[in-house]
């Protein structure tokens, strides 16, 4: 090994394999040189749902539909909740379809490192592919789904005229924006929390649950007390929900002070979330 | 001489904790949290044992690699070697960034590609040729490099009937063939690959095994980690040996493999251990010594194919009339069992026990063998196990005929095959 001493000094290295790093870097660079990979596993989401079924992506479609059917018994019909005039099935088809893919992409990303342990235990690639995907596949399905939210909502409005949307609806590209980043900060700040603490795991599915509560899913915000309403707008899926229905349906509070408040909640969050994501995924093979 | 360097490790360490993670770590993470917002060392960083599997652990944290150095130049086929618990795995891991050292830096030049594993990231639900792409895409090609290889990496596996098929209906070697097609035309600049050939039958990996000289030949850089000298051996220009977490040696391949196998094989032959100071073993049994006895006093340490030898094993039982028995498993150097082979379960009574197997000469091939020895009780359960307990080399001695390539075959019996003239 003595010639190989003199050689080469140019410190021009590609990689630097070290124990510590630039904890605010996302490392985008790289991650746009494995832009195949992350459309890859995009495809491989969508695609392996529907493998070996009749009906193939129309699952897509059945899901929310069903789910729209029982909450209009269970709290159009029983419980009787207030849509503020708003035809229920257009109600609620709209504010679950947002609401799952935020929960769905929540519950996906926050399992990250679990659940491909062994892939990641093998080979590397930026990580922060996998819940990039998570997010980009759940979009995917998303737009599957407001497609028939839409020919609903065609349907009530040129033809019943039972709403009365307005150019709120512009917004509407930066509101499943902002949803998508909080979705995917959430999930990277809990699967960096539970790859050595498992107990989180327990929790989450229950608080997810909890959290549709707290927002107005299922319920106008106008159906709080003014008191309350202050807590739920802290909340920062509120304003996202409330401006989504407003802009849509002509009913809900459109708040350009409390989006912003969500808009940079989500900013703190996702810095936070790489922070922590980048600290763990240099090591957490070896605990997980 | 003008060779760049494309991969060079400076210091790099790792350390792991041993048992559970869960229970303990959270009052570790608190001190280490408290001692580094007060700017002191990482408290756990200090302690630490050498990673020696046979001993009794003294502390909760083990070093897997300890002030590793080396350099790599572009080109360079290098083979790493070592007994199991060496550190290859964990370097491995290391230079494919799976994990990130404890402490030192390793810097890479070029694309950098590793085959720990064949078909990591395979969906059994997704079709050959999807799976092709993904996998590709995890190795770190593009989908353009991927299309331009995709005729001959369905050529290779020679899949193409069932290149529309999801894998799962495939059969185990299509499977593993598919795999290893596309990793064999990864073409990034350095290439890591763990033992992956032990997958696949012989002729599959006499193929994999001409694939990765036909890489090297075109000047990419391999680093091959292996227990089957042969193969490092025929692949490898230079070697690396590991021992303990540290770099024993480094050069070309032959000197390397000779070094490694003379001190290895001198410090196996023979092991004894004292009761109640470190025998390895549990509250049932103990192991306190085993070694390897030539009939030749003469030249008592080396075995050839026409010596007999015995191993001998020496047990401490504690329990009292406890019906046991040993059981012997005999491996060549890459892993195959040759033989396995137990003693009669007897009642035994508390105290010292001997056991001693004959090896008739004429028997074994010219190869590294290793000894795997486990104490099971009611000729049901395992209750102690201990893998490469012994390892020994049989030497090729006398042959006849001017053929001297390696004599294939796990063993080599003097059988009676006479011809005449009818």
């Amino acid at each position: 090994m003595t010639d190989t001493e003199k050689i080469n000094h140019t410190d021009t290295w590609d990689i630097n394999i070290t124990g510590t790093r630039g904890k605010f870097d996302l490392n985008l660079q790289e991650v746009w040189r494995y832009r195949d990979l992350l459309s890859m596993f995009v495809k491989k989401d969508i695609i392996t749902v529907y493998k070996q079924t009749i009906l193939g992506p129309i699952w897509f479609l059945i899901q929310p539909i069903m789910t729209t059917l029982i909450y209009v018994v269970i709290f159009g019909q029983v419980a009787k909740i207030s849509t503020d005039g708003v035809p229920p099935i257009l109600f609620y088809l709209g504010s679950i379809t947002i609401w799952n893919y935020f929960s769905e992409t929540l519950t996906l990303t926050s399992k990250t490192f679990t659940e491909n342990a062994t892939i990641f235990g093998k080979v590397y690639f930026p990580r922060i592919i996998l819940p990039l995907s998570k997010v980009l596949s759940g979009m995917l399905k998303l737009l599957i789904q407001l497609s028939l939210f839409l020919v609903f909502w065609a349907y009530y409005y040129f033809v019943k005229h039972g709403i009365t949307p307005n150019w709120h609806i512009v917004y509407f590209p930066l509101l499943l924006f902002v949803l998508a980043i909080m979705s995917l900060s959430f999930g990277i700040i809990i699967t960096s929390l539970t790859t050595k603490y498992r107990d989180l795991n327990f929790l989450i599915s229950f608080a997810i649950q909890l959290l549709m509560y707290a927002t107005p899913v299922i319920y106008p915000i106008s159906i709080a007390s003014p008191q309350k309403q202050i807590w739920l707008w802290l909340n920062p899926l509120t304003s996202i929900f409330e401006a989504f229905k407003f802009a849509f349906l002509g009913q809900g509070v459109f708040s350009y002070f409390w989006l912003g408040y969500s808009v940079v909640f989500t900013i703190v969050i996702l810095v936070f979330g790489v922070v922590i994501f980048n600290v763990v995924e240099k090591r957490f093979i070896d605990t997980v | 001489m003008s060779k760049d360097i494309v991969i060079k490790a400076e210091n790099i360490s790792k350390q792991y904790r041993l048992g559970q993670v869960g229970t303990g770590t959270l009052s570790h993470d608190l001190k280490r949290w408290w001692s580094l917002m007060r700017g002191k060392e990482d408290p756990y960083l200090q302690v630490g044992v050498d990673n020696d599997r046979t001993k009794k652990a003294t502390s909760e944290y083990a070093w897997a690699l300890k002030d590793v150095n080396f350099e790599i130049a572009s080109g360079d086929t290098i083979g790493i070697i070592g007994k199991n618990g060496a550190g290859k795995s964990t370097l491995l891991k290391l230079l494919s960034r799976v994990t990130s050292p404890t402490s030192g830096e390793i810097k890479i030049k070029g694309r950098i590609a590793s085959l720990l594993e064949v078909g990591t990231g395979f969906h059994p639900e997704l079709t050959g040729r999807e799976n092709i792409y993904m996998n590709g895409a995890i190795l770190g090609m593009t989908k353009k490099e991927i299309s331009s290889k995709f005729d001959e990496i369905v050529d290779f596996a020679g899949v193409e009937m069932y290149i529309d098929t999801p894998v799962k209906r495939y059969s185990s070697g299509m499977y593993v063939r598919l795999a290893f097609g596309v990793a064999a035309h990864l073409e990034p600049e350095i290439l890591i690959v763990d033992e992956v050939l032990a997958v696949g039958d012989a002729e599959f990996q006499k193929k994999c095994l001409g694939k990765m000289s036909d890489v090297a030949s075109h000047g990419r850089t391999i680093i091959f980690v292996s227990h089957n000298m042969q193969a490092v051996q025929s692949l490898c220009k230079s070697a690396m040996y590991m021992k303990a977490g540290k770099v024993t040696d480094m050069g070309p391949t032959a000197t390397v493999i000779n070094n490694y196998l003379s001190r290895e094989i001198r410090n196996s032959m023979e092991r004894k251990w004292q009761l109640d100071v470190d025998a390895p073993g549990n509250d049932k049994v103990r192991l306190l010594s085993a070694e390897i006895l030539t009939s030749d006093a003469i030249n008592n340490s080396v075995i050839s194919i026409n010596t007999a030898f015995s191993i001998k094993f020496e047990f401490y039982n504690y329990l009292e009339g406890q019906l046991l028995n040993l059981s012997l498993f005999l491996n060549t150097a890459s892993g195959v069992c040759v033989f396995a082979v137990g003693t009669q379960a007897k009642n035994l009574s508390k105290g010292h026990h001997s056991a001693e197997l004959q090896i008739p000469p004429n028997f074994l091939n010219d190869d590294i063998y290793t000894i795997n020895l486990m104490v099971v009780k009611d000729t049901a359960s395992v209750i102690f196990k201990m893998d490469d307990l012994l390892i020994f080399e049989v030497i090729d001695s006398v042959r006849n005929g001017a053929w001297f390539g390696k004599w294939p075959g796990a063993v080599r019996p003097d059988l009676k095959f006479t011809s005449e003239k009818m």
